[in-house]
């Protein structure tokens, strides 16, 4: 074991730890539990805004599988990953005030309840969201947790159940005790260090190598076409990888854990701070660690196993507590993606399925007992689940992301901006992108060359006006647009 | 319609146009500068133009774009209910 990145590391963690413990104070004061603990009351100011959505949104993959990616694919993927950039901008603008005052208007907490309340209180909208919600978020947790531990196990030397236990204390306790306030505060820290791990890893793999001109020459001469935008082997077609502006781009708005955070903000003002934070952090970070990845092939040539890229260049080009500070990254990278998860599933257990239809007489003191309660069952759930994973979750995993943003861009979308969409296009929009996209990511991936995603939301979006249209004469709408 | 709501529809119109013009210039410079031979790429700090472009140039470009759009093209407006807004 290797005390030098340890330290840096059990600081990290004790100071995530504390940090999340103490934030937890403020949550029992509150009036509403619910807005509170699934929320924060609505109470986030710009800086807080956008570091918990970079946070959120900046999982395992981008600091440990892109790196990886880039060290075989060279420059073409550090392009593709840049379409990252929209995340900082795009959501906020696009769901933007309107989401923040119906989600006020309508009292929402939840994705779902803004879903239950723009439907007419359709039942099957509310269940088939929270059900997608559930399904597809506890797989993506579990994939995430297995990450985590394996990063512990892979930089202490610790047995994976072990790391798996140390990384689990490490999140859940705050998660439980303290909801929303204390993963935003928490991912606050997580997203400084994510930031702070690029720059120092970034300026280190270059001066390692030699300058960027040196490391280029050194690439060009292994093969030439890692300084092209084609991809190692020239796969990388213009059409492929501009269809990732879909998956990890503007398709971003439908992920519920992303799309939540739109309505937690304080005011205009948080948001407009957040649109300039958010983009400036964003793009440097997935430019930052994916170029990264491709600087290290000179300096560390022959890596076959590509998740272990950004560790072993952390470990090769910084001293020891440096490097311990830039393997925080991807370690705060997973944690705020955990917490995020696991909140966000809780909720859709509470508020949309127990509180809806379940118990809706639910007392404010039952209301807290279940949350914490369900929190915790869902987070110890995981943990066993992340022992040895079921080849169930693994699939629902791959499908995960694109599955919820074929179900909920244009749900969440149009619902806002276009008055005669209607709970049988929510609907069909749910019904047509989950299944379309897991039939397509089964049966014929990347049909004409692009990822599997993109018809899928192309379905969905014809789903939704073709549905709304055709049934619009049958019910008169009562959404207020004015 | 609540005078919120014009805002709204506008800012959001704003974000379209800002990731098309985010994804134009990224393709643009991308397959414009790096469709050519590698022998005939130029470089600039050590990095191939294409990427230099589209990247690097491209990310300052949205950075400096989103902030004059907040400057300039957004307004504040209150979230909640209770103010008279007709």
């Amino acid at each position: 074991m290797n005390w030098g990145v340890m330290i840096p590391l059990i600081i990290f963690l004790a100071v995530v730890f504390v940090v999340g413990f103490w934030s937890s104070k403020t949550v029992y004061a509150k009036s509403d539990f619910m807005q509170e603990y699934f929320l924060g009351s609505r109470e986030l100011g710009g800086l807080i805004l956008a570091m918990t959505m970079i946070a959120t949104y900046g999982s395992a993959s981008s600091f440990v599988g892109g790196p990886g990616v880039a060290y075989t694919e060279g420059l073409g993927w550090v392009l593709l990953s840049m379409a990252q950039v929209a995340t900082g901008y795009f959501v906020l603008l696009i769901l933007g005030k309107k989401f923040a005052i119906m989600a006020r208007r309508y009292n929402a907490v939840t994705l779902v309840d803004y879903m239950k309340v723009r439907y007419d209180n359709s039942k099957a909208v509310v269940i088939l969201s929270a059900l997608s919600i559930i399904i597809f978020l506890f797989a993506a947790m579990t994939a995430q947790w297995v990450g985590g531990a394996r990063l512990i196990e892979a930089i202490t030397g610790l047995s994976y159940t072990t790391a798996l236990f140390v990384f689990a204390a490490a999140v859940l306790v705050y998660v439980i005790i303290g909801g929303f306030r204390a993963i935003a505060v928490t991912d606050m820290i997580q997203g400084l260090i994510m930031f702070a791990g690029t720059l120092i890893l970034l300026v280190a793999t270059v001066i390692a190598g030699g300058g960027m001109q040196n490391i280029m020459t050194e690439l060009a001469q292994e093969n030439e076409m890692l300084l092209t935008p084609f991809g190692h082997d020239g796969s990388l077609t213009p059409l492929y990888v501009s269809s990732f502006w879909i998956l990890v781009g503007v398709g971003v708005v439908g992920l519920p854990q992303i799309a939540v955070r739109a309505m937690s903000y304080k005011d205009s003002r948080a948001m407009h701070r957040a649109l300039i934070v958010g983009t400036i952090v964003v793009a440097f970070m997935m430019f930052g660690m994916h170029l990264a990845g491709v600087l290290a092939r000179p300096i560390l040539p022959g890596i076959d196993e590509p998740d272990t890229v950004m560790p072993t260049l952390a470990m090769t080009v910084l001293p020891a507590w440096l490097a311990g500070i830039v393997l925080a990254a991807p370690m705060a990278a997973i944690m705020s993606t955990v917490d995020a998860l696991l909140l966000m599933v809780s909720s859709a257990v509470v508020k949309d399925v127990y509180y809806n239809y379940v118990n809706p007489k639910a007392t404010e003191k039952k209301i807290k007992q279940v949350s914490i309660g369900v929190t915790s069952v869902l987070g110890i759930s995981v943990v066993f689940f992340a022992l040895s994973p079921p080849d169930l979750l693994i699939w629902l995993n791959l499908f995960a992301f694109g599955g919820l943003e074929s179900a909920f861009v244009w749900p969440l979308v149009l619902g806002l901006y276009w008055a005669r969409g209607n709970k049988y296009g929510a609907l069909a929009s749910i019904i047509l992108g989950v299944g379309s996209y897991i039939a397509i990511s089964v049966f014929a991936p990347e049909p004409f060359g692009m990822h599997s995603v993109v018809l899928p939301v192309v379905l969905s979006l014809v789903g939704y006006v073709l549905a709304s249209l055709l049934t619009s004469s049958k019910q008169s709408h009562t959404i207020e647009t004015s | 319609m609540d005078w919120r709501f014009k805002v709204a529809n506008r800012e959001a119109w704003i974000g379209v146009a800002l990731a098309v013009i985010n994804f134009l210039w990224w393709y643009g410079f991308a397959y414009g500068l790096g469709s050519g031979p590698v022998s005939e790429y130029q470089f600039i700090f050590g990095m191939p133009a294409w990427f230099f472009y589209s990247c690097v140039v491209g990310s300052l470009l949205m950075i400096i774009l989103v902030i004059i759009v907040v400057k300039f093209f957004l307004t504040e407006v209150p979230l909640d209910e209770e103010e008279d807004h007709s």
